[in-house]
């Protein structure tokens, strides 16, 4: 899929959320949903197991209208955290435009983000793509934990940011950061438009 | 009575959304080309989305371009009253003189057409006279044509003939971009995000946008601080439409105030990111995509630019694009009157194979030559003309006046010898003096050589185009197609074809065409269609008008006495009497005579030379002897032809 279809004239994102299990993606999805116009927003889409956890991926489409011309669209993915869901991380990794690395900023689920960073690696690669090619950014939620549960941003950004992308602190549930993170994505993946390089 | 254009009203004021991109792309083509691009051109949207405007914007437009044309704007209300009191002044031709004379004719409103059927008629006859004339007719109407109820279906099909295209509601970008213009137009200066506030309203149409921009300008004014994007919100009463719809799960605790412009932020933000990413220069290339696109053409050189990162010359590229895409119109254009088949082929739309469509069009354009022309040997001048012929010199003259609309088609029907084929001729001669005139004129053998070279070269088919751009058909020896069918077969086509197109078709043949054996019953009956003019024996007159010609073109004096001789001489086709001058021409060359009636007397008659016995021929013959019976009154009319009988008019004289 490619990202700019100048004949159509339409841009379509496709922005996954990566992370390990409960750190907060489909939390991020679910904000934007909410404040998100009816009429640009789809459907979303999730698929849960009866305890709230993402059983296949969660689809939030986003229309945000002609800008430049362009019939603008956004679609978020999520994929599931646990470990034994990788096919499922795989697939809808399949042509993303940018991906959105959500790491938990618990101490304790550290070994859990290095092991989703490096599965992410994993999958890009198995889609022939280098990780240092695409647009990544950190999300770095539960951000109001009490301060001695989390590790601080700069913390988890010498632990794992270190390619040295952009990185938020967050704290999905309530919204802080998520807009945040998502206006970085899409900066990163739009300024592919004026490299002229479509994904 | 015609309204004038407001000045306000052109394309540098419209602002151009993804909802009326459409519909000003084809409005500016009609500007710059009136009455050849889309025509006519048939806009239409809710009320208040900028039909007038780009109405008015197209007739400044074109005026600029072309400041000699005539431009009509006028509502359909307008042109109605305009029309009845041109009907109560007695001055409905004149009212109509003047619109058919206009170059671009702009109305408004069309829809209020319905339930008036005098006005349907009435614009259809004009629409028509227009279109056939070239002249370019916009309209706009709040629906499409097949929606204006009680409209005639003919208007409709006029209507949708040309262009149908819609302006939809403006986008929000565009109700930004609208908002800004206005209030810079107002001297209006606003905070950053009440305009944009007030382009998140969706308002049915522009009028209400304006609306809102007014209230926000008048609240402005009163207040003494300038407005902030939440006191526009209050003024224009935008419910929140985000944050009332969050998600169960999410959100629910977050203060509204806070996180209800997060999108809007967002979305501004990606906004300007691809502004900045979407080069102007991919802009412009992707514009011009669109467009030829759109025409129909192959864009495939524009999108590769697309696909470079940085080309070089990006507007140098897309103007040798347009200037190839010009070309190939020039070129389609030129095949399309010559072959309208092959004006069809793929390659005139391609640009990246100007080669092939040069070479394919030359291959026309070689095939297309034109057909025969008449032979300039027989110009209309030298035509005696008589009673035996009056009538086909009458319909020739009918014809040279208007081809194809009076007699279509003019069989010439006679004997050999009587002159048909120079009255064909000279017919063709005439009908060539037309502007764009191509007269195609042979002889049915050569029309028949000419079909059997062109199947054995496999090229029937610009055989028949070079036939059919004729604007006239003269075919000599029409009797020539007996049993050759194919011939026919072709005939029948092209004389189909040319009827349609009121091109006239004339035909020579020995006798009535019914009587012609070996023609097909539907080429008879066509032949029969028009006017089948009979060429009789020469007359007296129209022989001795034959005979001073013959006498001039051999550089031989034509006294009147050797005319009159000759002239009383029975000869029963003009042929015959080219002959007769020959005779006696020859003779006087080998007696070194002059030529006089005596010596033609002598030649023809057998008379010898003065002394040689004075015998004479005996019987009823008195050529030369008899005063010509004419006697040089001109006028039928004034001929007295059925003399009473003798013994009638003594009985007359005795009473």
């Amino acid at each position: 899929m490619s990202l700019v279809n100048f004949t159509t004239r339409e841009i379509t994102c496709k922005i996954v959320y990566y992370g390990p299990g409960r750190s907060g993606k489909t939390t991020n999805l679910h904000y934007v949903y909410g404040r998100v116009p009816e009429s640009r927003r789809g459907r979303m889409v999730s698929l849960a197991t009866q305890t709230d956890r993402t059983l296949f991926f969660d689809f939030l489409p986003i229309d945000l209208g002609q800008i430049s011309g362009f019939a603008t669209r956004f679609q978020l993915y999520t994929v599931p955290g646990q470990v034994y869901y990788n096919a499922t991380r795989r697939l809808v990794l399949q042509g993303a435009d940018g991906v959105v690395f959500v790491g938990d900023s618990q101490a304790r689920q550290l070994d859990e983000n290095v092991e989703s960073l490096q599965n992410l690696q994993s999958n890009l690669l198995e889609h022939g793509i280098d990780v240092r090619t695409v647009p990544v950014v950190m999300q770095y939620n539960k951000q109001d934990l009490p301060r001695e549960l989390i590790l601080t941003p700069a913390e988890l950004d010498d632990a794992l940011n270190f390619r040295g992308v952009p990185s938020f602190a967050a704290d999905a549930l309530h919204g802080q950061g998520v807009f945040e993170t998502l206006k970085a994505i899409s900066e990163l993946v739009l300024k592919r438009l004026a490299a002229g390089s479509p994904a | 009575m015609t309204s004038t254009l407001n000045p306000k009203f052109t394309f540098e004021t419209f602002v151009v959304g993804a909802a009326n991109r459409l519909a000003v792309t084809a409005g500016r083509t009609v500007a710059e080309n009136p009455g050849s691009a889309y025509n006519p051109l048939f806009i239409y949207s809710g009320s208040g989305l900028g039909k007038t405007h780009l109405l008015m914007a197209v007739g400044h437009s074109a005026k600029a371009l072309a400041p000699q044309l005539n431009i009509e704007y006028l509502t359909l209300d307008e042109y109605v009253e305009a029309f009845h009191a041109a009907i109560a002044a007695g001055q409905g031709d004149a009212f109509r003189r003047r619109f058919q004379n206009v170059d671009a004719l702009l109305v408004d409103d069309v829809q209020f057409l319905t339930n008036r059927k005098e006005m349907q008629a009435e614009l259809l006859r004009l629409t028509e006279a227009l279109q056939q004339a070239g002249h370019q007719i916009v309209l706009t109407s709040d629906r499409p044509p097949a929606e204006i109820a009680d409209l005639d279906e003919r208007l409709i099909s006029r209507f949708s003939g040309g262009l149908v295209v819609d302006m939809g509601i403006p986008d929000y970008e565009t109700r930004v971009a609208i908002l800004r213009r206005k209030a810079e137009e107002r001297g209006a200066r606003f905070q950053p995000g009440v305009l944009e506030t007030a382009a998140g309203v969706e308002f049915p149409n522009v009028r209400e946008l304006m609306g809102a921009l007014n209230r926000l300008v008048a609240f402005q004014a009163v207040n003494d601080a300038p407005l902030t994007a939440e006191a526009a919100r209050q003024v224009l009463g935008v419910v929140e439409a985000g944050v009332t719809a969050a998600s169960p799960t999410a959100a629910s605790s977050t203060a509204a105030s806070s996180t209800g412009d997060e999108f809007s932020q967002f979305l501004t933000d990606v906004t300007t990111t691809v502004g900045k990413a979407v080069e102007a220069w991919r802009a412009r290339v992707a514009e011009a995509v669109l467009r030829w696109e759109g025409e129909g053409y192959r864009t495939a050189r524009l999108e590769k630019l697309l696909d470079q990162d940085n080309p070089a010359a990006v507007d140098e590229a897309i103007a040798a694009y347009i200037h190839d895409v010009e070309r190939l119109r020039a070129l389609e254009a030129e095949v399309q009157a010559l072959d309208p088949q092959a004006a069809g082929e793929k390659v005139f739309r391609d640009p990246e194979r100007m080669a092939e469509a040069e070479a394919a069009a030359a291959k026309v354009r070689d095939g297309a030559a034109p057909p025969p022309a008449p032979s300039g040997a027989f110009p209309l001048d030298s035509y005696a003309a008589g009673a035996s012929n009056d009538v086909a010199l009458s319909a020739a003259r009918a014809v040279i006046a208007a081809p194809g609309k009076k007699y279509n088609p003019l069989v010439l029907a006679g004997k050999s010898g009587l002159g048909k084929t120079h009255l064909l001729n000279a017919i063709g001669l005439e009908l060539m003096k037309k502007k764009g005139a191509v007269v195609a004129c042979l002889s049915t053998q050569a029309f028949v050589d000419e079909l059997i070279a062109a199947i054995d070269g496999n090229r029937v088919d610009w055989w028949r185009a070079r036939y059919r751009r004729a604007t006239a058909l003269l075919l000599d020896d029409i009797q020539l197609l007996a049993g050759k069918d194919r011939t026919q077969e072709e005939l029948f086509n092209l004389f189909n074809h040319l009827m349609d197109g009121d091109r006239q078709l004339i035909f020579t043949a020995p006798a009535h065409p019914n009587t012609l054996q070996g023609l097909e019953e539907r080429i008879v009956s066509r032949l029969e269609g028009g006017l089948v003019a009979e060429i009789g024996d020469p007359d007296r007159e129209l022989r001795r008008t034959a005979l001073e010609r013959i006498l001039t073109q051999q550089k031989l004096k034509a006294e009147p006495a050797l005319l009159d001789y000759l002239a009383d001489r029975p000869a029963d086709s003009v042929r015959s009497l080219t002959g007769l001058v020959q005779r006696v021409a020859d003779a006087a060359a080998a007696q070194d005579q002059p030529v006089s009636a005596g010596l033609a007397r002598e030649i023809l008659e057998g008379q010898p030379p003065a002394g040689s016995g004075g015998r004479r021929t005996t019987g009823l013959r008195t050529s030369g002897l008899v005063v010509s019976s004419a006697g040089g009154v001109r006028s039928r009319e004034k001929m007295v032809w059925d003399w009473p009988s003798a013994s009638d008019r003594l009985i007359e004289d005795l009473r």
